[in-house]
C-alpha cells in the first residue's frame, strides 16, 4: 500500500502525538519536576535511611526472587518444550495466572494462606516464621508476579533452536548436565537473559501485591514503590517525585538492556 | 558389526517399522534405501538410541546395546542438518566429544587438527558455523562424530540439504574417507544413484519392512519385487512381465514371442536415447537405446517395431 | 540378511529424555502450586466461606456492583481507544520512516517497564492537580481511563507490530493492481489480516486493565461509587478487615481474567488458521 505523502504524514502526526501526549511528555515533565529544585535536593531526598533501607530491601527482595524464579522458568520451559506428559496443557495455562490476576487479589491470596489468620499462618507462626507484614511475604508476593517471564520468554526459543544439537551432544558422549550446560543453555541465554530482564523490571516496580502483603514499616518492609506512595500521602510531592524518578531511571536502564538483548535473542537460525 | 533384530516402533497408529531385522557387516558401508516414511530414519535412530523401540534388539559388536544411552553406545551420528554448535568454533564442536570424555588439552589438539586434515577444513578451525557453506558444514559434522573414535558410523540423510551438485562432491569424498578410515557405516538416503554408487550393501525399505538386502548390482538385476525394482531404477510393462528399459531388444523385422509396437516418440540426450512406443493393445512403453544402437536402426516416428526383453531376467507385474 | 531367531522382547520405555527430567517437573510443578494454585484457591475458598448467601450479598452490595461496572467499562473503553490507536502507531513504526523512529520504538514499552505507583506519579504531574498546563483530570473517572490507556498503551503496538511486518506486500500490491484504492487495500487486505493480533492485543489490555491498581489509586481519588475501581475496592476491604467480602470480589474479579485469558488462546488458535491450512495442502 503506497499512501500519499499528506495522508502519511497525518498518519505520523497523529500517531506520534497521541504517544506524546501519553507517554513521552507526561514522562519528561516528571524528570522536570524532580530536578527543578536541584540535583542536590534531589540526592538529599533519596538519601534520607527511610529511602536507603527501602532501596536496599527493592534490591534483596529482588535478588531472591529472579534467580529463584529464574531457575523454576529454564526447568518448566524445558519441561513445556521437550516432555511430552499428561496434563501440559493446562499446566501451560496455569502459568500465565499470575499475568491474568490483579496485584491485588495476588496479595490478598498469599494473606488468606500465610496471614496469622491463612491456611498455614499459624503453624509458621508457631515455629516462628512470619510471612505476611514482613520480608518474605514481599518476597513470595514477587515471585508470584514476576512467575511467568523466564518461561515465557524461554519456551520459544527452546522449540526453535530444536532438540537436534542436544541429541548430536548425546551421541558424542555428553551426559545430561553436560548437554545442558554445554549445549541447551548457551542455546536459550539470550532468551534467559531477556526474561530475567523483565523479571528484574517487574520485581522492583511490583506495587499492588507488595502493598498488601507489606504492612508499610518505614525502615523494614517498605520497598521504593511503597515509599514513592508513602511521600506521596505525605504530601512530600517532591520526595515522592525522587524516588519515582529513581525508578524511572531503573525502567530506562531495562529498556536499554531490551533493546540491546532482543536482536540477539532473535538471532537462533 | 551393527545387528537389529525383530525392532517394531509405532507413533501412535501409525507402524514406522514392523518386525525388521537388519545386519551391516564389519567395515562396510550399508546404505538404507527407501521413500520417505519408510521408517529408515527411525530405524538408524533406533540403532543409534535417539529413540527407544517397542520390541526387538540392537546387538552393537556383539553387545547388547538396546536400553544402552546414545553416550554409551560408541556410536557416530551425522544428522541431515548438521546439528551444528553453533556458538561454538568449528574447533570446538570437534573437540566436543573428546572434552567431555576429559581428553588432555594436547592430546584433543591433536585429533581436531589430524581430523580437520582428513575433512580439509584445516584453515577453518577458528570460524563459527554460520561462517561455513553446507558442505563445510557438514564435512564438520563428520570430523566431529569421527572424533571420538566411534565403532559405529550412522548417517541420517547427509547429503540431503545439500545442493547437487556439492551432494556428488562430498559423495565421493565420503566413498574415499571410508575407504581411509574403514568404519562400520550406515547411511539412510532416499537417493538410489547416491545407494548405489557409495554403499557395498543396500537394504531397501518400505512401509516399515525391509524388502531386499543384497550388493547394488545384484539389486538392480534380482529385484525381489517390483516395488524394488522401480525404486532402483526405471521400469518399462511389456505383457505381463517388467523389465528395464534398456534390457528390451529392438527389431524392424517380426520376431517370434516378440510384441509388436509403433514409435510415437524419439528423444535424443546425447549418449542415450529414449525411444517412446505404443503397444497394439494401446499401452506406453519406454525402451533405452545407446546412440550407436539408434543409428544402426534408422529409427523414425510412427515405423512398425517389435519388441522383445533381451535375455535379462524380468518380473512378473 | 541373516538373523539369529530371537523372539521380540517388549523394551522397557524410557522416561521423556528431557534434561530437566520428571524430578524437575514434580519440583517445579510443586512451585507452581505453592506460590500461584494454593493461594488463588484459598481467595475462592475464602470467598465461599460464609456460604453461597454471604458470597451474593458481597458482590451485590452498592459500592462493589457500581466498582466492577465501572472497572469493566473503562476495561473496555481502554481496549478499543488502544486497539485504534495502537493499530496507527504499529502502522506508522512499521511502514513509515522518519528520525528518531527506532528510539520511539523502544520507548513503547516503557510502560511495561515503568513500576505502576510511577506511572500514576507521572500522569499526576501533567494532567493532576497543578497541571503546569491548565488540565486537570484529577478525581474524575477520565483520570482512570488516562491512567489505563498509559499501562496498557504497548499490548496492541507489539501484538500488531509483528504481523505488520511479516504481511505479504504483494497482497496489497495485487489489490492496487486489480484497480482498490488506498482505504479499499487497508479495510479489505491489511485490517483482515491484523484482526486477530488486534483482538489479542486488545484483549490482553483489557485483562491488564481489569485489575489495575497502582496507576489508578492516586490519581482516582477512589471516589466510592464513582471512580473507585474493582481492585481498590477490595483493596479497601482487606484495610478494613472484612476478608470474606474481599474474597470474594476478588473471586468474580479473577472469573472475568479468566474468561478473558481464554479468549486471548481463542483468538490466537483462529489467527494461525490460514498457516495451518496452508501446512495440510503443503503436505
Amino acid at each position: 500500500m503506497t499512501v500519499r505523502r499528506p495522508w502519511r504524514l497525518g498518519l505520523r502526526f497523529v500517531a506520534l502525538g497521541y504517544l506524546a501526549l501519553l507517554l513521552l511528555i507526561p514522562v519528561g515533565v516528571v524528570f522536570y519536576r524532580t530536578f527543578e529544585h536541584g540535583f542536590g535536593a534531589v540526592w538529599d531526598s533519596v538519601s534520607t535511611p527511610a529511602a536507603v533501607s527501602a532501596f536496599w530491601l527493592t534490591i534483596e527482595v529482588t535478588a531472591i526472587a529472579v534467580p529463584l524464579n529464574t531457575i523454576f522458568g529454564i526447568v518448566m520451559a524445558l519441561a513445556l518444550a521437550r516432555g511430552r506428559f499428561p496434563g501440559k496443557g493446562l499446566l501451560n495455562a496455569a502459568i500465565d495466572l499470575p499475568f491474568a490476576i490483579s496485584p491485588i487479589v495476588i496479595g490478598l491470596s498469599l494473606v488468606l494462606v500465610y496471614g496469622t489468620t491463612g491456611w498455614f499462618g499459624q503453624d509458621l507462626a508457631n515455629a516462628g516464621i512470619h510471612v505476611i507484614f514482613s520480608v518474605p511475604g514481599i518476597v513470595l508476593a514477587t515471585i508470584f508476579v514476576s512467575l511467568p517471564f523466564v518461561v515465557r520468554e524461554v519456551t520459544p526459543v527452546l522449540r526453535e533452536v530444536g532438540n537436534e544439537q542436544e541429541q548430536a551432544a548425546a551421541t558424542l558422549g555428553a551426559n545430561g548436565w553436560q548437554t545442558f550446560w554445554r549445549i541447551t543453555l548457551p542455546a536459550i541465554r539470550w532468551g534467559v537473559a531477556y526474561g530475567v530482564v523483565l523479571s528484574v523490571a517487574r520485581a522492583i516496580g511490583e506495587f499492588g501485591a507488595v502493598s498488601v502483603v507489606s504492612g508499610r514499616i518505614a525502615g523494614e518492609t517498605q520497598t521504593l514503590t511503597l515509599l514513592v506512595d508513602n511521600r506521596y500521602g505525605n504530601f512530600d510531592i517532591a520526595g515522592a517525585y525522587s524516588a519515582a524518578t529513581l525508578l524511572a531511571l531503573i525502567a530506562l536502564v531495562t529498556l536499554l538492556a531490551m533493546t540491546v538483548i532482543r536482536p540477539r535473542r532473535e538471532e537462533n537460525e | 558389526m551393527i545387528a537389529a533384530t525383530n525392532i517394531t516402533k509405532r507413533f501412535g497408529d501409525f507402524v514406522a517399522l514392523d518386525d525388521v531385522s537388519l545386519e551391516v557387516p564389519d567395515g562396510s558401508l550399508t546404505a538404507l534405501l527407501g521413500p520417505s516414511g519408510s521408517g529408515k530414519s527411525t530405524l538408524l535412530r533406533i540403532i543409534g538410541g535417539l529413540e527407544a523401540p517397542d520390541a526387538g534388539q540392537v546387538l552393537i559388536n556383539d553387545r547388547d546395546a538396546t536400553t544402552t544411552s546414545p553416550q554409551r553406545r560408541g556410536i557416530g551420528f551425522v544428522f541431515q542438518h548438521y546439528a551444528a554448535f553453533k556458538h561454538m568454533t568449528v574447533r570446538d564442536n570437534v573437540a566436543f566429544g573428546l572434552k567431555v570424555r576429559k581428553q588432555p588439552k594436547a592430546r584433543i589438539k591433536e585429533r581436531v587438527d589430524e581430523l580437520l586434515g582428513i575433512v580439509g577444513l584445516a584453515g577453518y578451525a577458528e570460524r563459527y558455523p554460520s561462517q561455513l557453506s553446507g558442505g563445510q558444514r557438514q564435512r564438520m559434522a563428520l570430523a566431529r562424530a569421527l572424533a571420538v573414535e566411534p565403532e559405529v558410523l550412522l548417517l541420517d540423510e547427509p547429503f540431503g540439504a545439500l545442493d547437487a551438485r556439492v551432494r556428488t562432491e562430498l559423495r565421493e569424498w565420503l566413498r574415499r574417507l571410508h575407504e581411509e578410515v574403514h568404519v562400520t557405516t550406515l547411511l539412510v538416503t532416499h537417493d538410489q544413484e547416491e545407494a548405489m554408487s557409495i554403499a557395498d550393501h543396500i537394504a531397501v525399505m518400505d512401509h516399515g519392512r525391509i524388502e531386499q538386502v543384497g550388493a547394488p548390482r545384484d539389486l538392480y538385476d534380482q529385484p525381489a519385487n517390483p516395488f524394488v525394482m522401480s525404486f532402483l531404477g526405471p521400469v518399462s510393462k511389456l505383457g505381463s512381465k517388467l523389465v528395464r528399459p534398456h534390457d528390451i531388444s529392438l527389431s524392424q523385422i517380426a520376431v517370434e514371442g516378440a510384441a509388436q509396437a509403433m514409435v510415437s516418440r524419439i528423444v535424443h540426450l546425447g549418449f542415450e536415447v529414449r525411444v517412446d512406443l505404443m503397444l497394439a493393445e494401446g499401452e506406453a512403453v519406454e525402451v533405452q537405446l545407446t546412440r550407436h544402437e539408434a543409428d544402426e536402426l534408422e529409427l523414425h516416428v510412427d515405423d512398425i517395431v517389435w519388441l522383445r526383453s533381451a535375455g535379462a531376467p524380468a518380473l512378473s507385474a | 540378511m541373516s538373523t539369529t531367531a530371537l523372539t521380540p522382547r517388549p523394551v522397557r520405555r524410557r522416561a521423556a529424555r528431557s534434561p530437566s527430567g520428571a524430578l524437575g517437573l514434580g519440583v517445579a510443578t510443586l512451585w507452581l502450586s505453592i506460590i500461584v494454585l494454593l493461594p488463588l484457591a484459598a481467595v475462592v475458598a475464602k470467598g465461599l466461606d460464609g456460604g453461597t448467601g454471604t458470597f451474593w450479598t458481597a458482590i451485590t452490595t452498592k459500592q462493589s456492583l457500581a466498582a466492577l461496572r465501572f472497572t469493566v467499562l473503562v476495561s473496555l473503553l481502554t481496549a478499543v481507544v488502544n486497539s485504534f490507536f495502537g493499530t496507527m502507531i504499529a502502522w506508522v513504526l512499521v511502514r513509515d520512516r522518519f528520525r528518531g523512529k527506532r528510539i520511539i520504538n523502544a520507548l513503547i514499552d516503557l510502560p511495561f517497564a515503568l513500576p505502576t505507583i510511577v506511572a500514576g506519579i507521572v500522569l499526576l504531574s501533567l494532567y493532576g492537580k497543578g497541571s503546569p498546563v491548565g488540565i486537570s483530570v484529577s478525581y474524575t473517572q477520565s483520570a482512570v481511563l488516562l491512567a489505563f490507556l498509559f499501562v496498557t498503551l504497548p499490548f496492541v503496538i507489539r501484538a500488531v507490530q509483528p504481523v505488520l511486518i511479516e504481511l505479504d506486500r504483494e497482497m496489497e500490491q495485487a489489490a492496487i493492481s486489480l484497480g482498490a484504492s488506498n482505504l479499499t487495500v487497508f479495510r479489505r487486505i491489511v485490517l483482515p489480516n491484523l484482526v486477530p493480533a488486534i483482538l489479542s492485543g486488545a484483549a490482553l489490555a483489557f485483562a491488564r486493565a481489569i485489575g489495575e491498581f497502582g496507576s489508578v489509586v492516586l490519581i482516582s481519588g477512589n471516589i466510592p461509587l464513582h471512580t473507585q475501581v474493582s481492585s481498590v475496592y477490595i483493596f479497601n476491604l482487606i484495610e478494613s478487615d472484612a476478608p470474606i467480602s474481599a474474597a470474594a470480589v476478588a473471586t468474580v474479579l479473577m472469573l472475568v481474567s479468566l474468561v478473558v485469558l481464554l479468549a486471548i488462546r481463542g483468538f490466537g488458535r483462529w489467527g494461525a488458521r490460514y498457516e495451518r491450512v496452508l501446512e495440510r495442502d503443503g503436505r
